[in-house]
């Protein structure tokens, strides 16, 4: 009699695993489903609402205008250039955190870089927005302040996404055994050959993976650039512009596949560096 | 491998279909053209409230006392009528199009380019203005108005009506500009401290200018632009662009870039001025330049599918009464709809000041309207319309 409780265990596996499965599917894919679907809509000119004929428009204009264009690569070096700063900051940091620090000091700074994520993410774009005021705190204190703009856009999404980077890098170095450093030593390698031959790429895909979040969510992002980034606009805002304010679904459907394919393309260049195959 | 993927193919496939079902049935209203709003018949009576009320409005034309206790209109409804208020701040007229089409709203105080949209598209219901017994003793010259009524049939209540301002600082613009050109041309004095409203309709303001200091183009109403006037209008806007240190569109933004002396000069809201003027952090000083203005008419509309008619109508009813319609003409900044109201302001001059009165007056502010290809003006065919307005304005954006 081995089939019953094998039914059974199917049917317990079946009913844990539909309401997830469901939810990925309807909700999640399926919701993609619909914005690249919409994105072959148009909509009426004078009232604003959707037209469902196929159109193939929408998808010319975006590959075609030129503020589309300039807005993606300004977007697109925004997120590179916050992901760089985030790789920068994070593995000296993560480096320390792992290898260097006391337990004590390790847990401090473990805390100390995510408790950030504990606030809201206004209260901190908006402390931002106030430190680096043309003649707030950061001027006062060294004289010099970026002002709103770009600039104030890469520091703060900097800010914001930095634990994203910093824990994946950690995770990774902490699996570094010590024992492999000490055979490079052993060996004759310097601090800095055993950095580069050894653990380096032992902990590639650490910032692989935290490069990803910071990628992502940088792309995605239109609010910290509200707040600080000035009369600058990123993808973000031209989505939501085409959105709210031409309230033009199907165009704003057309733009956000810019993003999509960014991060798809991002993926896809990670994979072929074999970052996440052992992830 | 490839079996997966197909299968993932067909989930997405069917996902597809019974959202994108779901989606076209849930379209507002449908059945609007250019050529008239969907048929819909007004309410017959008035009944007892539902006990709720959900409204987007203006910032400034709803308020309970959590600004300024002082400053509260929105509690005594609530006493009189029964109906809790809910305010949700709408802070462009597209943003106000956009949550009425979420259904999830009684009413709104519509301005003029988004009242038309709102009509056509069935969003918004006819109103029996014989229901609202303060719409009596309101200005006639606010009542049948093309933005307000289709056909000879209200659409809505008239709320007041008022001009953008230049606004500056003080202290730092000492020479008292009293035209739009000190942020046009004259903006580069500025550079960096320059803002300006940041929605397509802010072209208006920009052909609007040229209108007075280019008549070679032509330009005889802002919002009935061809295709080389709104590009001339798109021009000085890039121009002013190098200038401008932020756009806004939240009037919070507006409030904390004056007081905190990142801003000194651009378009505002009387209502903006008030509130730095209450904070008493910079001095600020407001002024209807020589060239005219934009501005706003307002009207307080009833959503097609409101769950809460009756509430509406009450409080349709309650916002142009003496009382409340003076009080909010005041905090605002702006002409009360309402005649009576000019009796009851705590400022006795605040009616002549605003010109609430004045049909002469009133006729010369040049109101929100949604630009449409048929000229607004009634002056052609060959106009551009929003559509091209909201381009243009990415465009000047970058």
């Amino acid at each position: 009699m081995p089939a019953a409780p094998r039914l059974r265990h199917r049917a317990t596996l079946a009913v844990l695993l539909v309401p997830p499965l469901a939810w990925l599917i309807v909700a999640y894919l399926g919701s993609l489903a619909v914005l690249l679907v919409s994105a072959f809509w148009s909509r009426s000119g004078f009232t604003g609402a959707v037209v469902h004929t196929f159109t193939t428009d929408n998808l010319v204009r975006v590959a075609t205008s030129e503020v589309f264009r300039t807005t993606t690569l300004r977007t697109v070096g925004v997120a590179l250039l916050v992901t760089v700063v985030c790789a920068v900051l994070a593995v000296p940091l993560a480096l320390y955190m792992a290898k260097v620090a006391s337990p004590a000091v390790r847990v401090a700074l473990v805390v100390a870089v995510t408790t950030p994520l504990w606030a809201s993410y206004l209260v901190k774009a908006y402390a931002w927005r106030m430190l680096l005021s043309p003649e707030g705190p950061l001027h006062w204190a060294t004289g010099y302040s970026p002002g709103y703009g770009l600039a104030a856009t890469v520091v703060t999404l900097t800010y914001l996404w930095l634990p994203y980077m910093v824990i994946p890098v950690f995770a990774a170095f902490q699996r570094v055994p010590d024992a492999l450093v000490d055979a490079s030593a052993d060996l004759g390698a310097k601090d800095l050959t055993t950095l580069r031959l050894v653990v380096a790429p032992m902990v590639f895909p650490g910032i692989a993976a935290g490069s990803i979040f910071t990628f992502s969510l940088s792309l995605g992002d239109y609010i910290a650039v509200t707040i600080v980034g000035g009369k600058t606009q990123l993808l973000g805002n031209v989505i939501y512009g085409q959105l709210v304010t031409a309230n033009n679904q199907p165009m704003a459907a057309a733009l956000s596949l810019i993003p999509l394919a960014a991060i798809l393309l991002y993926l896809f260049a990670m994979r072929r560096t074999g970052a996440l195959e052992n992830v | 491998m490839m079996k997966s993927i197909s299968r993932v193919g067909a989930a997405l496939a069917a996902g597809a279909l019974v959202l994108s079902g779901c989606s076209s049935s849930g379209d507002s209203g449908g059945g609007g053209s250019a050529e008239g709003p969907p048929s819909m018949q007004p309410a017959k009576s008035v009944g007892d409230g539902e006990g709720q009320l959900n409204l987007i409005a203006w910032p400034g034309y709803a308020e309970n006392g959590s600004n300024d206790p002082a400053v509260n209109w929105v509690t005594p409804f609530e006493q009189q009528s029964g109906c809790k208020v809910n305010v949700k701040i709408g802070n462009t007229s597209d943003e106000m199009v956009q949550l009425m089409r979420s259904g999830q709203y009684d009413g709104v105080s519509a301005s003029g380019d988004a009242t038309l949209r709102l009509i056509y598209a069935g969003d918004v219901a006819p109103v029996n203005t014989d229901l609202v017994p303060n719409y009596a003793t309101v200005v006639p010259f606010l009542k049948d108005k093309p933005w307000n009524s289709v056909n000879g049939q209200m659409y809505g209540i008239p709320h007041g009506w008022g001009a953008n301002l230049l606004m500056y600082n003080s202290d730092v613009v000492k020479d008292k500009p009293d035209t739009w050109g000190s942020v046009f041309p004259g903006a580069p004095e500025f550079k960096g401290k320059v803002t300006a409203y940041d929605s397509p309709i802010y072209l208006a303001d920009a052909a609007l200018y040229l209108s007075k200091t280019k008549p070679d183009l032509g330009i005889k109403d802002p919002y009935s632009l061809t295709t080389e006037q709104l590009d001339a209008a798109a021009d000085l806007l890039k121009q002013q662009k190098e200038n401008i240190g932020e756009y806004w569109s939240d009037y919070t933004k507006e409030v904390q870039a004056f007081e905190s002396g990142t801003t000194v000069i651009g378009t505002s809201w009387q209502v903006i001025a008030n509130t730095i003027k209450a904070d008493n952090k910079v001095p600020v000083t407001t002024v209807l330049p020589k060239e005219g203005a934009t501005g706003w008419s307002d009207t307080w509309m009833l959503a097609a599918k409101a769950a809460h008619p009756n509430c509406m109508y009450k409080w349709m009813d309650y916002i142009i009464s003496p009382k409340a319609n003076a009080e909010v003409a005041e905090y605002f900044g702006e002409a009360p709809a309402q005649t009576k109201s000019c009796d009851l302001t705590a400022d006795k001059q605040h009616c002549a000041t605003y010109h609430a009165t004045d049909e002469a007056y009133a006729a010369q502010i040049h109101y929100w309207t949604t630009p449409q290809t048929k000229c607004v003006d009634g002056s052609g065919d060959n106009c551009t319309g929003y559509d091209q307005w909201v381009d243009k304005w990415q465009e000047i954006k970058g």
